[in-house]
């Protein structure tokens, strides 16, 4: 019996298959549909190739071996299942990348000096593993382009493998941005706040001194691309870890779509609460979708020491208090960090970070550190004069209003804080900061006795540390 | 950062995306490996979507407990999960659908849809969501039903001379998509600049009535820009998170443009919320012209277009298939500027327009309040009747006509109503009764029957409560 089928295997294929080949062909064939055009039968789009339905692999492979050993040769036009006289459904066109390719000519921020049209036409076509793409990635460069303070970076990750299967564009955004590093660089990572010297400012000059970074959850996709489900988790990895910490840092976590009026009140006025973000340089790249599902806020007792979960990535953690003690500030950053960290390793989670970039977040910007050690300090005198610009370029340091990045500053008072954020270390930053910081109070201090600042103007970079 | 243990961590309950530690394969694999990975598209299923063993509860379902669209009442815990890992050729999900709705829980004068299509497939592969919002949305509308298509200008009945001392102006837009090309919220910059080529060379080929000229968004001198804004042409950026939440406001001004005629009486729109929106419009009140503007034009664009081998979007059930299910059908919003500053303040008024299927708004568009009482009345429905159909209902709901036995006989009556108002008589003199059409008919009562006589008798009834209309009923049906 089994020879039977061994010596004509070949024409029992090719009957197999041609029988299949017919009986699609009068299946598929009587479900194309005249399309609404006068009754003509045509391919729409114009055909530019033909595809098959299979029902089950063996008679796939009958099908196969009938096709290709068959004399007749039937190319049949196949178009997917059309039901109910609905007309026939056309294939997505494809297009070369250089129709694909956004107009940047009115644009001024990082992704858009970088993204060439070489570049672009080999990564169009990529995703990560969770599906993301490089369109997604530009979006926000795309839809905003220009900021009046800063030069944008206009572009954002949606995960952690983004920095990997983009790195031709990110490793090029990310050198512009950070002033030089090559995509071979080690970042070093550092939290041990006993290295810190001084740091313990005039409070009639610092009015409050603040310290943030983000963490990421590894394994999750980033506030971009996450999921309602992968943004639920974040909060309940993160919530939970927090409900275990103790002493300092015991506190509350303040789910933002179950807030009482009284909370949320009372949030405001400790300058704790954060909105459903308006700056389009968040909404274009998706960060408010599902607002506010899964965000909230959690803060101890003593309020100085604050998480923001889902905001802007997955959390930033804030250490803040009034006054200028940064080292007590900086000293409550590093244990409360660690804590969260050991109760998230518990349960067996991991912050995402690598050797080369630090701890990863949502903007290329916050790479590596992460960090922006600040103070709000009053300088209206050394602001004024016009090496200002430049005493901060040569310290490392930034400037900005006391509402935040996209304000400007009033009264003299103004946010200083490190420029930097990967290539040096947590302690490395804050030290610049609390360097640099000193420097501006003497300075405001010689001036307001009527000194010239000439002497104390610093020379070069000061990357020197 | 290797912890030693297996991640993500077990019994979560949620299925993770795992993480790949490659560290201990040798150095030129490695790459390999990750290429591979990297380069396997798995259609998002390595996202968070869910415990798939539970039942009960489903993590990625919205929260819609404060919400009020269509979509948050239609979308049930079910349906999501039956449609949540469908996705359309082109890649679009349910999620990308419901987007708007999830971040727009509410509008403060309409009640919104809460999903929008990618495209045309969406309405397919999405129908167990995408049936019952549509349903909702235009009063009931089976999952078989027959959408008619009907742009014979010729069908509209009068139409030319609505009242111009209250009619300030006339308008009728549409909306069309091109075939094979993804909607706005999901179109790529290749597709919404192959829209623009296709529908621009389409409209170059006008002449006429119909020649006119195309404004790129991009690249408008001051002059050219500050002309169409003189003229009400100019759109913009939109602002409505309805749209920015679904995509729509991408890569603006990218592809997007005016194109209009040198009478300024038709106007078409690349790019804004669908694919193209088809306007035509003239002060006054001659909507038959505007409709039969309307559909001439209409038609060249679409003989064009297929001239090319492209088509229009159009299914038997849905009519012709636009972004928002609102819009499905005809896509048609007929409407007229008029003036109403009494009629409006009844408190019926709301009432009465929903009688007539009509809806008011703003003179500055859907998302305005009206200003001196002058309002935009147009269709509420789009879906299952006709273009003329629709129209005619507009031009009935804003002109006098005395016939008893036309299905819109409602309509007439409340014409009288309006004038009534507006002249300042009580409303109840006149509603519901209205002389009936007699001038076919051949009876004695019809031979009697002067409208000085009607009007002094119509309000009285017998002992019985037998009214006049009731008498002559059989004289009016009976010509």
């Amino acid at each position: 019996m089994s020879a039977f089928f061994v010596r004509n295997a070949r024409t029992l294929a090719a009957a197999g298959g041609v029988g299949v080949a017919a009986a699609s062909a009068w299946y598929y064939g009587n479900q194309t549909v005249d399309a609404r055009v006068g009754g003509a039968r045509k391919m729409y789009p114009p055909r530019t190739c033909t595809r098959c339905l299979w029902t089950s692999a063996p008679l796939a492979v009958a099908f196969m071996l009938g096709f290709l050993t068959s004399s007749v040769h039937q190319r049949y036009s196949c178009t997917l299942r059309a039901a109910d006289n609905v007309p026939m459904k056309p294939v997505r066109k494809r297009y070369p990348p250089s129709a694909d390719y956004p107009d940047l000519k009115k644009h001024n921020n990082i992704m858009a000096s970088n993204l060439t049209p070489k570049i672009y036409a080999k990564l169009r076509d990529k995703a990560t593993p969770a599906g993301y793409t490089l369109d997604q990635c530009i979006q926000t460069g795309v839809d905003n382009p220009g900021h009046p303070f800063i030069k944008t970076v206009g572009m954002v990750a949606g995960d952690e493998e983004s920095y990997e299967v983009f790195a031709e564009l990110f490793d090029a955004v990310i050198d512009e941005r950070h002033g030089g590093y090559g995509p071979n660089d080690k970042h070093p990572t550092d939290l041990d706040w006993t290295k810190i010297r001084g740091g313990n400012f005039d409070d009639k000059y610092v009015l409050s001194s603040r310290v943030r970074t983000g963490r990421s959850i590894r394994g999750l996709s980033l506030p971009p691309a996450c999921t309602r489900a992968e943004r639920r988790e974040v909060e309940r990895v993160v919530s939970d870890a927090l409900a275990n910490l103790a002493g300092e840092f015991e506190g509350k976590y303040y789910p933002l779509n179950n807030m009482t009026d009284d909370e949320q009140q009372q949030l405001i006025d400790d300058h704790f609460l954060f909105d459903k973000p308006v700056s389009p340089l968040l909404t274009c790249a998706g960060m408010a979708r599902d607002w506010p599902d899964g965000r909230g806020i959690w803060h101890n007792a003593q309020k100085n020491f604050l998480v923001w979960v889902n905001e802007e990535d997955h959390t930033r953690v804030i250490s803040m208090e009034k006054g200028g003690n940064m080292a007590r500030v900086f000293q409550r950053f590093c244990s409360g960090l660690k804590e969260v960290e050991n109760q998230i390793n518990n349960k067996g989670w991991e912050f995402m970070w690598n050797e080369h970039l630090g701890y990863i977040l949502t903007c290329p910007s916050n790479l590596g550190t992460g960090l922006r050690a600040g103070v709000h300090v009053k300088i209206p005198r050394v602001s004024k004069d016009p090496r200002f610009e430049n005493i901060l370029k040569a310290l490392r340091l930034q400037k900005r209003g006391t509402g935040g990045v996209d304000t400007a500053a009033v009264g003299g008072t103004f946010d200083i804080s490190n420029a930097d954020r990967l290539g040096n270390s947590e302690v490395q930053l804050v030290q610049i900061v609390i360097d640099g910081v000193d420097l501006l109070v003497r300075m405001e201090k010689e001036l307001e006795r009527g000194r010239s600042i000439d002497k104390l103007i610093p020379k070069g970079d000061g990357r020197g540390l | 950062m290797a912890t030693g243990k297996p991640y993500p961590p077990a019994g979560s309950g949620i299925r993770v995306r795992p993480w790949q530690d490659y560290s201990s394969v040798r150095p030129r694999f490695r790459l390999f490996c990750k290429s591979l990975e990297i380069f396997t598209r798995s259609h998002g299923v390595w996202k968070l979507q869910g415990s798939y063993d539970s039942d009960v509860s489903i993590p990625n379902y919205p929260d819609l407990t404060v919400h009020n669209n269509w979509m948050s009442r239609c979308l049930t815990g079910d349906i999501y999960k039956k449609l949540k890992d469908k996705k359309t050729q082109s890649g679009y999900t349910l999620d990308g659908c419901i987007q708007t709705g999830v971040d727009n829980p509410g509008h403060p004068f309409i009640m919104t849809v809460g999903a929008v299509a990618g495209d045309e497939e969406s309405y397919k592969t999405f129908a167990d969501m995408f049936d019952p919002i549509i349903s909702g949305r235009h009063g009931g509308y089976g999952k078989d039903a027959k959408h008619k298509t009907d742009l014979t200008f010729e069908n509209l009945r009068g139409g030319d001379n609505l009242d111009p001392n209250y009619v300030l102006s006339s308008r009728v837009r549409t909306g069309r998509s091109i075939r094979g090309l993804a909607l706005p919220p999901w179109c790529n910059r290749a597709e919404r600049r192959d829209v623009e080529k296709i529908l621009k060379e389409a409209l170059a080929t006008f002449d006429g009535e119909f020649s006119g000229k195309y404004y790129p968004l991009k690249g408008m001198t001051e002059q050219e820009q500050q002309q169409l804004i003189d003229d009400h042409f100019l759109f913009d950026k939109p602002v409505s998170p309805l749209l920015t939440c679904a995509g729509m406001a991408r890569d603006w001004p990218d592809a997007r443009g005016i194109w209009h005629n040198d009478d300024k009486t038709f106007l078409v729109w690349i790019n804004e919320e669908d694919h193209t929106r088809v306007i035509s419009m003239e002060k006054g009140g001659n909507m038959r012209r505007v409709f039969q503007r309307f559909c001439t034009g209409l038609k060249k664009v679409e003989d064009v277009i297929k001239s090319k081998g492209y088509e229009f979007m159009w299914n038997p059930h849905l009519g012709y298939i636009l972004t928002c299910p609102s819009n499905l059908g005809t896509g048609l919003r007929a409407g007229v500027h008029v003036k109403l500053p009494n009629v409006s303040k009844h408190p019926d008024f709301d009432h009465f327009l929903e009688q007539l299927r009509l809806q008011k708004r703003g003179t500055g568009g859907v998302d305005t309040a009206a200003t001196g009482g002058t309002f935009d009345i147009s269709n509420a429905d789009r879906l299952g009747m006709s273009e003329v159909e629709l129209v005619q209902k507009v031009v009935d709901g804003v002109e006098c006509s005395l016939t008893w036995r036309r299905p819109w006989k409602q309509v007439c009556l409340f014409v009288c109503l309006l004038k009534a108002m507006e002249a300042g008589k009580d409303v109840y003199t006149v509603w519901p009764k209205a002389y009936p059409d007699l001038t076919k008919h051949n009876n004695w009562m019809a031979k009697c029957l002067t409208p000085q006589m009607y009007h002094s008798l119509v309000n009285k009834k017998t002992d019985s409560g037998y009214t006049l209309d009731e008498c002559i009923q059989t004289g009016v049906d009976n010509p």
